[in-house]
């Protein structure tokens, strides 16, 4: 748990869970990278795995209904935390996979490129109501 | 997202520009499909993609499978740092042909 009580919030935001919102996603989140002086990798990677898992949240989660994101991003301790809530119905974790790159087919890849590009990645239940946390842990530098 | 396509020395250019994500990638799966269907080589330029997700990867392989089942060429050129790093990602950048820059896609394969 390190860094616990060090994390300063560098993004906060409600979303509605459509595709058309994706692009407005990952521009808010780029600039807070930015302003907070996330390097380009790491704010590549980040930006890459938000868009993924927002999208699994969309076609899984609210299977292409209507429903919120609600995207949490901390920096503290040489880590950025990234959580994204849902209120969708509860999701099993062992169903989230990435599926084996050794056969060549569309679709498929984007919990491969979550699961690449953060170091950490856990699914849990929502604390209070209905929904899923997706906490994602990826290191970086200094800040 | 810009999907353009245009003819040059006999070879069919798609050229994709911008973010493509779940909101504009069907749009460029069908002009990819639709190049493909048309017969004759085909080069995708990614020069100017600033931003491809897991269902841009999608309609890539998607339509150089069907490029590959009927016979003809599909190539990638000019693949932009953006495009690359996400194709690597997905263990891609040695499955399709790729090429420094047009030039040298129009020159190349066969």
């Amino acid at each position: 748990m390190s860094g616990e009580g060090e994390r300063s919030q560098i993004l906060a935001g409600r979303f509605e869970a459509r595709p058309d919102q994706l692009r407005r996603i990952r521009h808010a989140l780029a600039r807070a990278l930015e302003e907070a002086g996330v390097d380009a990798e790491g704010a590549a990677d980040t930006v890459l795995a938000v868009d993924e898992a927002c999208q699994n949240v969309i076609r899984h989660g609210y299977r292409n209904g209507s429903g919120a994101i609600v995207l949490c991003v901390e920096r503290g301790g040489g880590e950025l935390v990234i959580e994204i809530r849902d209120f969708a119905a509860p999701v099993d974790p062992a169903r989230i996979r990435p599926r084996p790159l050794d056969e060549l087919r569309p679709g498929g890849l984007g919990t491969h490129f979550i699961r690449s590009v953060m170091d950490r990645v856990e699914y849990r239940p929502a604390s209070a109501g209905r929904g899923n946390v997706l906490r994602m842990v990826r290191r970086i530098g200094p800040a | 997202m810009r999907c353009e396509v245009r003819q040059r020395e006999g070879v069919r250019v798609v050229e994709l520009s911008g973010e493509v994500d779940l909101e504009s990638s069907p749009a460029a799966r069908q002009v990819l499909l639709d190049a493909v269907a048309a017969g004759g080589p085909l080069l995708v330029d990614l020069s100017g993609v600033d931003y491809i997700d897991s269902s841009g990867i999608a309609s890539l392989v998607e339509a150089f499978q069907a490029a590959r089942s009927r016979g003809t060429r599909f190539g990638l050129v000019a693949v932009s740092p953006a495009a690359m790093r996400v194709l690597r990602l997905a263990r891609l950048d040695r499955v399709f042909e790729i090429h420094e820059d047009l030039e040298e896609g129009l020159g190349g394969g066969g």
